[in-house]
């Protein structure tokens, strides 16, 4: 048996690890890595996601009981100091001393700290560990503005990284440009006309030469006499290999750094190899992730396959989205071979810069840049990668094929077989191909998961998508968004299903349609469905549905659960308010305002909810249906009532709609409001439907929407009464709720909706399709049918003894814990 | 509040010739269709599931290894082909009610406990 140590458990250590152990078990290789970071591998292409989540786990290469399941031995913490080659040993810096057969050295590098007078003050970062990140986060919060010193690809994320710590942003390049290895003066310029329109300060040509400041930084000089006022640097100037056991041990290093290596990764001894940024293959360290993967094969093939294998070099292309935008470059990029021409397109409106290089003789594409717009990304680095054939007029490889929608699915069935598609996890076209045809994947999840393409970078999960819509449709198949593995019917195939054949329950569903025993995808699904079809009672089905519907509250951290009861419109009289505060301290519940104009009770234990409702109810209160995909509150402004500019009664005609609609079940909540004029202090054009009062009547405003993608709401119909709003929202809401897929909010149905707005007007005002009579009729069936959920529950005995937490007793969970909190009470946090 | 009830460790699996008593929890009446509840015994928490659509009874461990929290009985059950499994209410993390294992690949596994059901009495097997 071999035994292999692995020194550095980053990005491409890891990838090693993982792909020697998919060929060879622990019975054939013994495998042990260190590790100099406290944390196992994590990715750090996409470190700058951390300052968002600040969750390490978020972003580890696999948890770290990866590496007891797959016997590998993982020694974090752990820095090698030394390399004894005649002995075949290494040494820990704490003087531990492991054997080996084969040292795989991937130990990346670090990041290039230029000599300047002053680098050791306060203040100066590196930008390249998950501790690096939590000493900037810390920090920034002491100062109001930082420098980035470096303008590349990682300067200018570092740069972004900054301005969303809420500091004022400065980027300080040494080349007249913007990435000067990717970018030409053009593109160079209309990036950073995008970049300084975000606030970010750009300075160009400036040669630092000193950092001020008496222990903290304050500031630096420039080389050409002016300086720039800073509180905090990261410096972001490149990588330099960590190769530093190198030297001692007497393995070759290339000019730049790193350890020497040949087409097999072998140093000059046969027994040491090294891979990723800590390898020098023909003087190039290279600064990515996928031509690191591509030594790790090489070595895995050498210690157990074949050995014919090699590494020939890597394509340094490159697409990101940097600040907001879209950059490429692609192949020779700045046209530096001899002859070439130079085709380019410009926007600058749009910010847009293209530009392709061809062959002296036209017959081939060489390289190009991208800013602004990059979906021709993919495709164009398959040209010059494969030698494609181009079109007759070049330009068309930046312009596009005009309108024609249908070129790029065929042109992706015309790239070889060989072609790369994912380069992270080198998948080629067959590979995907064959994933679809021969392993059956049905869906783009399933090839990534199948074939791995995607789960890098991500860049590549577009084409992945155009690759498998083009082969399904080689094989004569349309794809069809099913919504689980158990139906094979859309969303809305199932609706109309139901109402067709009056289905009436899950089961029933299941057994006529479906396979299997379903899933927590398809059942509140269908839950769902049979709600908008029906509005019977939920609990009668309590075990499809999501967990916050089977008990008709929200849970929260710890199992217990919300009450949010109905506030229609947010008028409230003081008795009621009175009732609520005693509930609450009844049943010792934590009380706060709602962004939706109401009350939640938070911290409800499950066997109490039916005895506070009892009291709401009591109370006059009725279900708020917080808990369900439904109608959630009709937000409204005082108006006229109150209001000195208020034109009509909101608050009224708010609490009409909301009691109108209540307890309606749709594919994901809706919500509404109501405003008094145009000063719009409900917020309409936020909302799922909203209506603003007019001189003469009201705007009517749909598919708006506040959240994760806010989108403002768009007039349906100007100028109407109450009447006619109500018979547009009445069908409005119900066509809605036929064709939509589960949990698509009105605004994102109406993006995917062809013709859009002009479409949805023609519908529902012009009753384009006939229906319009039938869509109220629908509604009017569906309101006729509400009845408060919770009434129901706690009248009848059966539905009532659900609400409890143990089948054998009576009590309370025991692991609840809650802590004191201003006042009142919160859950114990979780870890 | 016992730690022991809301430590992973507190719950392993037992097979059914591991057996040694069988519990009498509650009546097979209290346990909803398709669904599960949640028993207390000897200070820890079991979840049962009433699997009717396929005809079978399983028992797991009611802590959520994901954030720790009492709450598998109150999760969806269903099939992932032909592995029954339960997700957890709080972010969907699904395990086999067969093995325990997690089908995500990404948590630990849960304890399973036998089930057996006689005259319309819900038991289940431990080995202690
Ligand atoms: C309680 C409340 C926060 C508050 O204290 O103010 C709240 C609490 C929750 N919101 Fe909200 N949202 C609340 C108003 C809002 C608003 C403001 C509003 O309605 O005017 C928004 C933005 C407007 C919008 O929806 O367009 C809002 C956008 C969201 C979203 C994002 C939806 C989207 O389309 O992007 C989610 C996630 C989801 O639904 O998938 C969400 C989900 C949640 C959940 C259900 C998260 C969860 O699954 O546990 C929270 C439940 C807490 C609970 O147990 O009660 N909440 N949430 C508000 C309840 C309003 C009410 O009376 O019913
Ligand atoms: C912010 C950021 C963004 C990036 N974005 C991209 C991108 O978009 N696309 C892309 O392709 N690449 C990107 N990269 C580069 C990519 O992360 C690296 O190419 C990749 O991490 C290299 O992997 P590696 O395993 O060679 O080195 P590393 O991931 O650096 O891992 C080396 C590990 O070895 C450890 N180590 C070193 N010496 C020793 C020793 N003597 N003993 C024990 N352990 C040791 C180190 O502590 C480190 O944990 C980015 C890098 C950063 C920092
Ligand atoms: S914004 Fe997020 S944290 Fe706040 S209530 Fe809404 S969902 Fe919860
Ligand atoms: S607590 Fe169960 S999935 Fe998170």
């Amino acid at each position: 048996m071999k035994k292999v140590v692995v020194v550095g458990n980053g990005m491409v250590g890891y990838k090693f690890l993982e792909k020697l152990r998919a060929k060879a078990g622990a019975d054939q290789i013994e495998l042990i890595v260190y590790g100099e970071e406290p944390l196992h591998a994590y990715d750090r292409v996409h470190l700058s996601e951390y300052f968002a989540s600040q969750k390490a786990e978020d972003l580890e290469m696999a948890p770290r009981s990866w590496y007891d399941e797959n016997q590998v031995t993982l020694k974090t913490s752990q820095l090698i100091t030394e390399i004894d080659r005649s002995a075949r040993t290494v040494k820990t810096h704490n003087g531990d001393v492991e054997s080996y057969d084969y040292l795989i050295m991937a130990t990346g590098s670090s990041a290039m700290v230029p000599p300047i007078n002053g680098v050791d003050k306060k203040g100066v970062f590196v930008y390249r560990t998950i501790e690096d990140l939590e000493q900037i986060i810390e920090y920034a919060k002491t100062v109001k503005r930082g420098a980035v010193l470096g303008g590349g690809l990682l300067g200018l994320e570092a740069a972004k990284a900054l301005m969303d710590l809420n500091l004022d942003a400065q980027v300080i390049e040494f080349a007249p440009r913007l990435m000067p290895r990717q970018l030409d003066q053009r593109g160079s310029d209309m990036l950073k006309s995008k970049i300084e329109s975000l606030g970010i300060e750009v300075l160009l040509g400036k040669n630092t030469q000193k950092i001020n400041g008496n222990g903290k930084l304050t500031g630096l000089d420039f080389a050409d006499g002016s300086s720039l006022e800073t509180e905090m640097l990261v410096i972001s100037c490149g990588i330099v290999s960590r190769s530093e056991l190198a030297g001692p041990a007497k393995l070759e290093t290339g000019k730049r750094g790193g350890f020497k290596v040949n087409d097999q990764m072998q140093t000059n001894d046969p027994y040491i190899y090294a891979i990723g940024e800590a390898a020098s293959y023909n003087d190039m360290i290279y600064g990515l992730v996928a031509p690191g993967y591509d030594m790790a094969d090489v070595v895995v093939d050498q210690l157990i396959g074949s050995g014919e294998r090699s590494f020939t070099g890597a394509d340094m292309s490159t697409k990101l989205k940097l600040i907001g935008t879209d950059v490429g470059s692609f192949g020779d990029a700045l046209g530096e071979t001899e002859g070439c021409i130079p085709i380019v397109f410009e926007d600058k409106h749009a910010g847009i810069y293209k530009r392709v290089n061809l062959s002296p003789d036209k017959k081939s594409l060489l390289g190009g840049i991208l800013v602004g717009d990059a979906t021709q990304y993919s495709m164009l680095l398959q040209t010059v990668q494969n030698g494609l054939a181009l079109p007759k007029s070049p330009e068309d490889l930046i312009l596009g094929a005009r309108g024609g929608e249908g070129d790029s699915g065929d042109a992706i069935l015309a790239l070889p077989d060989s072609a790369q598609i994912c380069s992270c996890e080198n998948v080629t076209k067959a590979d995907i191909v064959g994933a679809i045809k021969e392993q059956g994947c049905e869906d783009v999840p399933a090839i990534k998961a199948c074939t791995k393409a995607g789960t890098g970078c991500g860049a590549c999960t577009p084409m992945v998508a155009d690759l498998f819509a083009s082969t399904m449709k080689s094989m004569g198949q349309t794809v069809r968004k099913v919504i689980c593995s158990h139906f094979d019917y859309t969303r809305q195939e199932l609706f109309d299903l139901i109402k067709v054949k009056e289905v009436k329950s899950y089961d029933e569903l299941l057994d006529t349609y479906g396979t299997g025993d379903g899933c927590e995808i398809c059942k509140p699904a269908v839950a769902s469905l049979l709600a908008s079809a029906w509005n019977d009672l939920i609990l009668k089905q309590d075990t499809i549905q999501d967990t916050n519907d089977r008990f008709l509250a929200n849970i929260q951290k710890g199992g217990s659960y919300s009450v949010v009861p109905r506030v229609p419109g947010g008028e409230i009289t003081p008795d009621k308010l009175i009732a609520l505060g005693e509930v609450a301290k009844k049943f010792d519940l934590y009380t706060k305002i709602t962004g939706g104009q109401r009350i939640d009770l938070f911290g409800a234990k499950i066997n109490d909810l039916p005895k506070i409702w009892r009291d709401l109810i009591d109370a006059g209160f009725e279900s708020g249906h917080a808990y369900g995909k439904a109608l959630r509150t009709v937000k409204s402004c005082v108006g006229s009532t109150w209001c000195r500019y208020g034109l009509h009664d909101s608050v009224s005609f708010a609490i009409e709609i909301e009691n109108r609609y209540k307890g309606l079940r749709s594919p994901h909540k809706l919500k509404g409001a109501v405003s008094g004029c145009r000063r719009e202090c409900a917020e309409a054009q936020g909302k799922d439907f909203g209506l603003i009062a007019t001189e003469i009547g009201y705007n009517l405003y749909v598919c708006g929407n506040g959240g994760v993608n806010p989108q403002h709401a768009l007039l349906l119909a100007g100028d109407i009464d109450e009447k006619t709003a109500i018979k547009y929202l009445d069908r409005f809401l119900m066509f809605y709720i036929k064709t939509a897929e589960p949990l698509n909010r009105t605004s994102v149905w109406l993006n995917k909706l062809e013709g859009g707005i002009d479409y949805l007007i023609d519908v529902v005002v012009n009753d384009s399709l006939g229906i319009g009579e039938e869509l109220e009729k629908d509604m009017q069936a569906l309101i006729a049918a509400y009845h408060c959920e919770w009434k129901e529950a706690i009248n009848d005995e059966k539905m009532a003894a659900k609400f409890k937490h143990f089948a054998n007793n009576d009590e309370h969970d025991p692991a609840q814990q809650f802590v004191p909190m201003r006042e009142m009470k919160k859950p114990a946090d979780w870890d | 509040m016992s730690t022991e009830m809301t430590s992973i460790s507190s719950y392993r699996t037992v097979k059914p010739e591991e057996v040694t008593t069988w519990q009498h929890v509650a009546d097979a009446e209290v346990f909803p269709t398709n669904g599960g509840l949640n028993i207390m015994h000897n200070g820890l928490q079991i979840a049962v599931f009433n699997f009717s659509k396929r005809g079978e009874w399983y028992a797991t461990q009611n802590l959520c290894p994901h954030k720790k929290q009492m709450i598998l009985s109150r999760g969806m059950i269903g099939s992932d082909g032909d592995e029954p499994k339960v997700a957890c209410p709080f972010h969907k993390k699904t395990f086999s009610l067969k093995d325990g294992k997690n089908l995500n690949g990404d948590e630990c596994d849960i304890a399973t406990y036998p089930v057996k059901v006689e005259e319309g009495k819900v038991y289940i097997g431990f080995d202690s």
